[in-house]
């Protein structure tokens, strides 16, 4: 069984995750993880030695589309769906320079 | 072959009644509407379209009265989970999110329903983003299980399944994830039917866990099911996984076709500890009834059922913290203010998800990233393999399906499994059903009757089949439903 996830852990999984976890949940998040993981990780005392991994049912892999122009929405249909749309732009704070964090 | 009603017709009976003009689409919409609005307290709807439904049965009416053949579900009231997007009204998917998204386009599946006749009154109620088996983890408050309404209806297409048990529409629609489906149409009385993956688009269902969703059908009789899954299946090029195999053409008039010398196997697990003694009972009283007629039914070892829930909830979050991850502020939805880009990201997506929604990222993200993935995720994968050639083993040996009790217990206290801080508690609820979806099986659930009194909840068992064999399941069904007689569907007296 592997070590319980700290603090540190739940803030790293949160950052990748573009979440916030409060400082004050840290450590029940991480015990409410850990109590699924701990669950799962029975998953490694069963006999897997030599199965393909499975990540889907279908025996159809990738079918492809014939590259034909469909049915679209119009612009306004979209651009109407932003919460900060101006159209035919949406707003963002700056991404590039200073201030930009992304 | 009539199937039990309770005196609520079935959706056979009710577009027949619209087609011949004894009644108008209008009446039945209005009536469920009304049923809809005296039973609130239900909280088994998120909208409600009284305006719209009515006009739209208004211009079938006149359609029928022109002559047209408006379609097999002519005028039908339907109800559609609020996780499938619909061209008007709001498809919030239970979440803050999204409360106030209006989707510009219909699900394949509702579009379907539509050119067939059926009028939809309103969306329902569902866990968030359809994470939960119980319909309590809504942003909009928890649904409520019309036959204890102390009691969950299940989930997380609880909504769904609530509204159908209470008699307000004959059919809505459900996705089955996890058991999403079948398990609140145990624990309301219903019929609900999970079809083979890749049968039913999903084009226009808020993706969850791509690889397992799957639409279906939650009714109050095996026909109605049939019926409205005849309509809905068949491929779909904005689909990419849709299934090019054509559907069962002759679903409906073969439903009375007993199979002959039917033979199902009963997992020794699904007798195992952990499911509760009154299921148990319910569910050894449906294997004599089968076997009455003329089922033969015999155990097997389905060895890692119980493996099943965890190698679900790693494969099932890993691919809903990658499907969750559009959800950016930018382009749709909940917008939070921030200094920078990411802040935006950040702050939208923690204010806009709810605790359970943002555990699974979490745990799906822990699963998928550097250094964990091959302990957790690839182990999940693994693991699924052997699920599914524990069912083709199976049905190799010549059985025509998997039987067990629908889920381990009737429907319990709201509250009772959220307290106690262990998702464990609750995610044991989907020990029977997650296996169908793992291996892309068709599932279906038929109520086999109720707890001893005082309580008198319903407990369903499930029929799982070979992938792509739903005509020969949904016999099976249809001779379960004929045996195991239950003849209430709905929790109130009409």
């Amino acid at each position: 069984m592997s070590d319980a996830l700290t603090p540190e852990d739940v803030k790293k999984i949160a950052r990748l995750a573009r979440l916030e976890v409060p400082e004050g949940d840290l450590e029940r998040v991480g015990r409410e993880l850990s109590a699924i993981l701990g669950y799962a990780e029975r998953l490694q005392g069963l006999d897997l030695e030599g199965v393909e991994p499975m990540a889907h049912v279908g025996d159809q892999m990738n079918r492809l589309d014939a590259d034909e122009p469909g049915e679209a929405f119009d612009n306004q249909t979209v651009m109407g769906l932003a919460p900060d749309g101006l159209e035919p732009f949406i707003r963002v704070p700056r991404v590039l320079g200073e201030g930009g964090g992304a | 072959m009539t199937p039990p009603h309770d005196g609520f017709p079935g959706l056979v009976e009710l577009a027949r009644l619209v087609a011949s003009k004894e009644v108008g689409s209008a009446e039945l919409v209005k009536q469920a509407l009304e049923r809809a609005h005296t039973s609130a307290g239900l909280n088994a709807f998120v909208s409600l379209f009284d305006e719209d439904a009515l006009a739209r049965a208004h211009r079938i009416d006149e359609r029928v009265a022109a002559g047209e053949d408006v379609g097999p579900l002519a005028g039908v009231p339907i109800a559609l989970k609020d996780n499938i997007c619909l061209d008007r009204g709001r498809t919030t998917c239970a979440s803050r999110f999204l409360e106030h998204y209006e989707s510009p386009f219909s699900a394949t599946a509702a579009r379907r329903l539509e050119e067939a006749g059926a009028v939809v009154i309103g969306k329902t109620n569902l866990d968030e983003f359809a994470m939960g088996s119980s319909c309590e983890h809504s942003a909009f408050g928890a649904c409520r299980n019309p036959w204890d309404q102390t009691r969950v209806p299940g989930g997380s297409s609880g909504g769904s399944a609530s509204a159908v048990a209470a008699g307000v529409v004959a059919l809505a629609l459900g996705s089955d994830t996890g058991g999403s489906i079948r398990q609140p149409a145990s624990l309301c009385g219903i019929v609900g039917f999970k079809p083979t993956y890749g049968r039913i688009s999903r084009w226009g269902l808020v993706a969850f866990a791509s690889s397992l969703d799957q639409i279906g059908p939650m009714t109050r009789s095996v026909e109605d099911a049939a019926l409205a899954f005849g309509v809905m299946a068949g491929f779909d090029p904005k689909d990419s996984t849709s299934s090019e195999s054509a559907p069962p053409p002759d679903l409906m008039e073969s439903l009375g076709e007993a199979p002959k010398q039917a033979r199902v196997a009963v997992p020794k697990q699904a007798r195992g500890a952990g499911v509760d003694s009154r299921t148990l009972a319910v569910f050894e009283e449906a294997v004599r009834s089968l076997e009455g007629a003329g089922v033969k039914v015999e155990e097997v070892d389905l060895a890692h059922t119980e493996a099943g829930i965890a190698a679900y909830y790693l494969v099932a979050t890993a691919e809903a913290s990658s499907n969750l991850a559009r959800f950016d502020g930018i382009r749709y939805g909940r917008r939070a203010d921030g200094e920078t880009l990411e802040d935006v990201y950040v702050r939208s997506r923690s204010e806009g998800f709810g605790p359970e929604v943002q555990r699974r990222i979490l745990l799906g993200t822990h699963v998928l990233s550097s250094g964990y993935y091959d302990a957790y995720y690839n182990t999940a994968l693994k693991t699924r393999r052997v699920i599914k050639a524990g069912y083709d083993a199976v049905f190799g040996q010549g059985f025509d399906a998997v039987l067990s009790p629908a889920c381990p217990s009737p429907a319990f206290g709201i509250g009772e499994k959220l307290g106690s801080d262990d998702p464990l508690a609750l995610y044991y609820e989907d020990v029977f059903t997650v296996g169908a979806n793992l291996a892309g099986l068709p599932g279906v659930t038929v109520p086999a009757g109720f707890t001893p009194p005082p309580n008198g909840l319903p407990v369903g068992v499930q029929l799982v089949g070979p992938a792509f064999a739903e005509r020969s399941l949904l016999q099976l069904a249809s001779l379960a439903e004929r045996a195991l007689g239950v003849e209430r569907r709905v929790a109130v007296s009409n």
